[in-house]
């Protein structure tokens, strides 16, 4: 076991247990004001828990709250690196010189750092832009940097804080496919609130909501079935949660929602989900009835452009339609519909 | 020619408004005045070296006693100060100079209202912290190795520092040149200074923070003070009658009790 | 870059009253030019006492200024990076002496450094006389600089923040290494002007060192006291002098512009 984390900040609200072994890669997923950066904080050492234990690699980084005698590591006796959203290079020295930073702070020589920091730049793509100013290069070059910086300080442990999210959307892309090559073999916490990130970096994701992890599991599982609702907001799923009667998911509404089961049949009376992708859905101005389909009664709450199409929101559910139906429809804020899935793409399953 | 515009405009309105503020403040007091006391009371402005502070007050309380309606109004300042001031047109009804070089710079402009008269002399003394410390006897021992603070010879009780060790053959030391003779007594009382040259009038002023050591030197170097009316006062027999006040008996009693010594 | 329609924010009555200020502040700097004693500037300027004062105000301002930054940097750090019970009150304590007159100033310098002061027996004992000597000249100095550095200062490492610290301290910099590699060159900026800011208070001082220090020429007596003094006896070198002092302060801010733009 790499990294342990077990740690309470009260007057935030944040109460978060986690390990990752080594090598592995962990996203703390959840929206602003979850407690994603309250958990950065105590693993960077920048705050002390109310009770807590922090240990990497066996080495207690902080203990608060315990019979033991209290621990606080400095952050820079932690071998803790962190990247976060926004480059923050110093301004005042070269690209390369920001890279040689950390091996130079370890005791490094300026040769010997300058060394390990061009080849770090090299690894993230950016080798020719070593002489630069942080002012002189792009937000993705500078964030490439950054990058490089973290990596080159050679941590036991990284952490990433939203790494992508000050970034033009154009040069994302290419910055994640970086970030999967370089972090391969490393212990990282990432913190993002993007399930993009969270897919494509991290092996595992814990959930987090008001303070807690209300999921936990291999990324593409907890992804591809949300226990919470939150999590398939996340995932870009709808859920419709109830109990298992019958072959199908009964709402508290009363409302039968029959799909396919997505692993073991629940046992009757079990809580069960129900869970669909919004491009499954079909918007009908009037009830089309026809069995096996789901017909959902709803409100339109608001509409906005979802790559190509429009995403048709409700309270709790989102549908996909092509620009030419929702202009068909004439769907507006407040319009009545019904969402329609086929039960063969609903998948349905115990919680 | 906007900016020149703008300029003019700005200088007319700063120029408005710090008039405003003078005749404001002046009307104000005028007014409360006015309506207080009786009409025809009259001020009487005396220009007085800052040493003649004490004495001064004294004696205007005497002359405002002797003259209903009438309030004398001090300005009290180095004696420079206060000629340079006068020869900007200050409204002065009477200078009182603590040395005959300023009095002369008022009569070399023709400001004066008489011809100046002596009314007091001073002549320095030295003043040692209490219980004389560096056990100081006489001006000889001022050259040895002590903490001694004198005026610079720039101001008046410098040049008369200067006379007296020249005319004693003494060569001094001075840690420190003031701009004052207050400053030189300010050193010696707080004990920063062993020993420093002011007048008699300044230690007996200082009452027990210093100790005064007379010396026979010190005549070579008698400070005389010269009063006179100044012209075109707009109270000239009230002015007169102020100088012939500090005269008289009643004036030189004042200043005797303080330490000052007739005129020569 | 240009600043497209600048002036939207700046009606145009403004400039009366803004001009009207410059005015005030000009046209004394411009009465001291037109009262100088041209035909005798040259010889003013190079007699003995004027020459000495000159150089002892550069020699004392500069050590002063360098005291200033020795106390004044570690002090805004910890103003502006820590937190203690009671820091509001020290840092309005340590401001005082922006508001104090400089001869109240002088009175508590004597009062703290003189022959009976607080620490002046300690002094005695070990055989230094502070009191009227240039060391005198420089305390009253760096007492009413050090606040211009502390507080231009402050405001520098309030403004540039903790962030690039932080990462700094992540990357394994101690805090020395974070306040020497990373701290310091982000404030430089606010450190020169606040260094130039102290040197430019310490040339003008006045009340303070006449009130401690005393007045010696090549000891200490500064610039601003040959002024003073000059004027007793002859006004128009007094005018020449201090044609010299605003000669030189405007020299110092020129060099702090010039320093500022090109970082």
């Amino acid at each position: 076991m790499t990294f342990h984390y077990d740690a309470a900040v009260a007057d935030r609200g944040v109460d978060l247990t986690f390990d990752i072994a080594p090598g592995r890669t962990l996203a703390l997923l959840g929206p602003n004001g979850a407690g994603k950066s309250t958990a950065l904080a105590v693993a960077a050492g920048l705050l002390r828990p109310d009770t807590g234990r922090v240990v990497l690699d066996g080495r207690p980084l902080t203990v608060t709250g315990h019979d033991e005698r209290d621990v606080l590591v400095a952050p820079y006796d932690r071998q803790v690196s962190l990247l976060a959203q926004e480059p923050l290079l110093f301004p005042h020295l070269s690209l390369l010189d920001n890279v040689a930073f950390g091996p130079r702070s370890r005791g490094a020589g300026r040769a010997g750092s300058r060394t390990v920091a061009r080849r770090w730049l090299g690894e993230v793509g950016i080798a020719e832009l070593a002489d630069r100013r942080p002012a002189q290069v792009s937000g993705g070059q500078a964030q490439r940097a950054a990058v490089a910086r973290a990596l080159a300080a050679d941590p036991r442990l990284l952490l990433l804080d939203e790494p992508m999210a000050a970034l033009d959307v154009a040069v994302t892309p290419a910055l994640r496919q970086t970030l999967r090559r370089v972090l391969a073999d490393r212990t990282v916490l990432l913190v993002t609130h993007d399930a993009l990130d969270a897919l494509l970096l991290a092996d595992e994701v814990a959930v987090i909501e008001d303070g807690r992890i209300v999921d936990q599991g291999e990324t593409a599982q907890v992804l591809a079935q949300p226990r919470s609702r939150f999590t398939a907001q996340i995932a870009g799923l709808n859920m419709i949660t109830g109990t298992w009667r019958d072959g199908a998911v009964l709402t508290p509404a009363g409302l039968r929602i029959e799909g396919r089961p997505d692993g073991p049949v629940p046992r009757t009376g079990d809580p069960a989900v129900a869970v669909f992708p919004p491009r499954a859905v079909s918007v009908f101005l009037d009830d089309p009835g026809g069995s096996p389909r789901n017909a959902l009664r709803v409100t339109i709450t608001h509409l906005e452009p979802q790559g190509g199409q429009i995403r048709v929101r409700t309270e709790e559910l989102s549908a996909d339609v092509t620009p030419q139906a929702a202009a068909e429809l004439d769907l507006a804020p407040g319009s009545a519909a019904y969402f329609v899935v086929k039960a063969t793409e609903i998948a349905v399953y115990a919680t | 020619m906007r900016r020149t515009l703008s300029i003019t405009t700005a200088a007319l309105v700063l120029a408005a408004a710090v008039a405003g503020c003078g005749s404001g403040g002046s009307g104000d007091t005028g007014a409360t005045d006015g309506a207080a006391a009786a009409a025809e009371e009259t001020t009487l402005t005396v220009y007085a070296a800052a040493s003649l502070t004490a004495t001064f007050e004294q004696i205007g309380e005497e002359f405002e006693q002797a003259h209903a309606g009438v309030q004398v109004e001090f300005s009290f300042a180095g004696s420079s100060d206060l000629v340079a001031q006068i020869q900007e047109g200050a409204p002065a009804d009477v200078f009182a100079s603590a040395d005959e070089a300023n009095m002369e710079k008022l009569t070399a402009d023709g400001l004066e209202g008489a011809e100046p008269v002596a009314f007091a002399s001073n002549t320095l003394e030295i003043a040692v912290p209490p219980g004389n410390p560096a056990g100081v006897a006489d001006l000889d021992d001022l050259a040895g190795d002590l903490n001694l603070v004198v005026c610079a010879p720039e101001v008046p009780c410098g040049a008369a520092t200067r006379k007296v060790t020249e005319s004693a053959g003494v060569e001094l030391a001075p840690v420190s040149e003031e701009q004052s003779v207050t400053d030189v007594l300010a050193k010696v009382t707080t004990g920063e200074a062993d020993a420093g040259l002011v007048y008699v009038t300044d230690v007996i002023g200082a009452g027990d923070e210093v100790e005064g050591i007379e010396f026979p030197e010190a005549a070579a170097a008698v400070n005389v003070y010269p009063i006179a009316p100044v012209a075109d006062s707009a109270n000239a027999d009230l002015a007169q009658e102020f100088v012939d006040l500090v005269l008289a008996e009643g004036g030189q009693t004042v200043l005797r009790d303080a330490g000052f010594a007739p005129a020569p | 870059m240009a600043a497209p329609s600048g002036r939207v924010g700046v009606p145009a009555w403004i400039f009366v009253p803004a001009a009207a200020g410059a005015a005030f502040v000009l046209l004394p700097l411009a009465a001291i030019v037109l009262r100088t004693p041209w035909s005798r500037f040259l010889d003013l300027l190079v007699s003995p006492a004027s020459v000495e004062a000159l150089l002892l105000s550069l020699r004392t301002s500069g050590t002063s200024t360098l005291l200033c930054v020795l106390f004044g940097v570690p002090m805004a750090l910890v103003l502006a990076r820590t937190t203690f019970r009671g820091q509001g009150v020290l840092r309005s304590l340590v401001l005082l002496p922006l508001v104090l007159p400089p001869v109240v100033g002088g009175i508590a310098l004597l009062y703290t450094f003189g022959r009976r002061g607080l620490l002046g027996e300690t002094f005695e004992v070990l055989g230094i006389q502070v009191a009227f000597s240039t060391t005198a000249v420089v305390l009253a100095q760096t007492f009413v600089a050090l606040p211009f550095l502390v507080v231009s200062l402050e405001g520098a490492l309030r403004t540039a923040g903790q962030r690039y610290e932080v990462v700094a301290a992540t990357l394994g910099a101690r805090p020395t290494t974070v306040f020497r590699r990373v701290t310091l060159p982000l404030v430089l900026p606010g450190l020169v002007s606040g260094a130039v800011l102290a040197f430019a208070r310490s040339l003008g001082e006045f009340g303070a060192t006449i009130t401690f220090a005393g007045s010696l020429q090549g000891v200490t007596r500064t610039l601003p006291l040959e002024i003073y003094l000059r004027r007793e006896t002859d006004a128009q070198a007094a005018v020449a002098l201090s044609l010299v002092l605003v000669v030189v302060a405007i020299l110092v801010i020129g060099f702090a512009r010039q320093g500022r733009s090109s970082l």
